[in-house]
């Protein structure tokens, strides 16, 4: 155990939470206090850093209890506004897939597809309040007789909506660009050919898992902004991956750890799940997630303020070789880099895109220390911390 | 589903001639007119949406100028719903004028209609379909 001349604990900054005296800052805004201060400073005077994230999300999801019929019905197959849920679990529950395409959409036939509804905008519409055509089959039992159902649907009126997202919140991620002659359309976006273009996903110094880069605080029980209310993180997301080369702040260099978040949908806001289609790939939800870090001691304070040219990322070929499954990195990048709007690739200036948007980012982690200065948001200390 | 709003100028030996019917007989494609008159000149034109299958669309224009109709675009206008854009940047990376940026400090994804050739490239790329396409029909029309 490191000796720390800083050393507060969940329970002394929560404490000061509800006194309403807790000094909340945004991860943007701890880079500038770190750099001028010093981390043993910093530490002594913050006591949480707020971050954010706003961007597509495929992993993601609602666990959805449809309210029973009269007569009842064991509904075996459901989709609502026509987009197929999984309704292999109890009798009137479901689960909707952010990615899964409306039934009849016509999908890659006519290529690109533009993929324009999918359960990422039913998760939107239900958020948004809007009603949702729900059409439910069975095959009928003793006790559940109804063998079909067609009814319209809102949040507000079916019993239980719980977003739960398998993997969410993806600690960094590839810089994609494309080698082939042709554009390609993936799920790092529309890539030009030669190179003309370089998409990046990440909001970087202000992303959640940058600013506790080794897991020391984050865990199953951790309070989150999750979709414009509160959620919580249930545990590490599937393709949670901590071994990964990493710089000597602890950044991973390429994709590692993930989250598995959860949070009431009825509390959310249709600011924060939103319904994308991404060209030539498929639907899915930009999901707002933001985790607030306590300062615990120096330590903490030196993640947090790790600003965007300290951590890397690394250049990969979504033409030729990311399908093949087998990559190799052409260069490595700080996010510092990508942000500034282009980077350079073997000699030629390549013009450098975002998918992940700043603005709301930011918007988040201001929310987020809101919530904590009013003293309505305790952070929550984890039960289990994620595998490191 | 591909569209183009058209000025089509027919020439006075023509203008008794069945044409556009076969744009949808042989081509396969919508339209919708929105002018049409002949001129004293005997000279006629036409406004025109016409849309279907890009290809159909690319396949039916060379029909119209092979009869030796003059077909003319009608300048579009990219627009921004400022209500549904989030702000992350997909469009920035596929604008070949840099129409749609990112700008440093803010991060504030701009669209500057100026610089906009209405490519359209972005109308699909954006996640939300946040770009718009709106004919100027009232200049048109006039």
């Amino acid at each position: 155990m490191a000796n720390f001349q800083v050393n507060k604990t969940f329970q002394e900054i929560n404490e000061k939470i509800r006194q309403g005296k807790a000094v909340v800052v945004t991860a943007e805004e701890m880079v500038g206090i770190v750099r001028k201060k010093g981390t043993v400073k910093a530490a002594r005077e913050v006591d949480v850093v707020t971050t954010g994230t706003f961007s597509p999300m495929c992993s993601s999801g609602a666990f959805l209890n449809i309210g029973h019929t009269r007569p009842g019905i064991k509904a075996a197959r459901v989709w609502l506004n026509g987009v197929p849920t999984y309704a292999g679990l109890a009798a009137v529950d479901c689960y909707l897939g952010a990615t899964e395409p409306r039934e009849d959409d016509p999908l890659n036939k006519i290529y690109p597809g533009e993929f324009l509804y999918g359960g990422g905008h039913v998760l939107h519409d239900l958020v948004a309040g809007k009603s949702v055509l729900l059409r439910a089959e069975a095959y009928g039992t003793h006790c559940y007789p109804k063998k079909s159902v067609e009814k319209r649907i809102t949040l507000k009126k079916i019993p239980y909506a719980q977003l739960c997202n398998p993997r969410n919140a993806y600690q960094n991620y590839n810089c994609a660009v494309n080698l082939t002659d042709k554009t390609v359309f993936t799920y790092m976006g529309t890539l030009k050919p030669r190179m003309g273009n370089a998409n990046y996903c990440t909001s970087g110094q202000l992303s959640p898992l940058f600013n506790d880069p080794l897991y020391k605080t984050i865990g199953m029980g951790t309070r989150i902004f999750l979709g414009g209310g509160p959620g919580y993180v249930i545990g590490p997301g599937t393709q949670h991956n901590p071994d990964v080369e990493r710089t000597d702040r602890g950044m991973p260099r390429s994709s590692a750890g993930t989250l598995m978040v959860s949070g009431n949908l009825k509390l959310m806001s249709p600011r924060w799940v939103v319904g994308v289609s991404i060209l030539g790939y498929g639907c899915s939800l930009a999901v707002g997630l933001g985790v607030p870090i306590p300062v615990l001691n120096e330590e903490m304070a030196m993640y947090t303020g790790t600003g965007d040219d300290e951590i890397f990322t690394q250049v990969i070929d979504y033409g030729a070789e990311y399908p093949t499954g087998e990559t190799h990195s052409l260069k490595e990048v700080s996010y510092a880099e990508l942000k500034s709007g282009s980077i350079e690739i073997d000699g030629k200036k390549v013009k450098t895109a975002p998918l992940s948007s700043y603005v709301r980012a930011r918007e988040i982690a201001e929310i987020l220390k809101e919530w904590i200065e009013k003293g309505d948001f305790q952070l929550g200390q984890p039960q289990e911390l994620l595998p490191s | 589903m591909y569209k183009r709003m058209l000025v089509l100028r027919f020439p006075p030996e023509i203008t008794d001639k069945p044409i556009i019917y076969y744009l949808s007989q042989e081509y396969n494609l919508c339209f919708n007119i929105l002018k049409a008159t002949i001129l004293p000149g005997e000279e006629g034109i036409m406004v025109l949406e016409l849309s279907g299958h890009q290809k159909n669309v690319k396949a039916g224009l060379k029909y119209l100028r092979s009869k030796g109709v003059k077909v003319k675009s009608v300048a579009q206008e990219i627009r921004r719903n400022d209500e549904v854009c989030l702000m992350c940047g997909a469009c920035t990376g596929i604008c070949p004028t840099n129409a749609l940026y990112v700008e440093q400090d803010s991060r504030q994804v701009i669209f500057n209609p100026e610089d906009c050739k209405g490519c359209e490239l972005c109308v699909a790329v954006c996640p939300v379909r946040a770009m718009e396409i709106r004919f100027s029909k009232e200049k048109v029309l006039i």
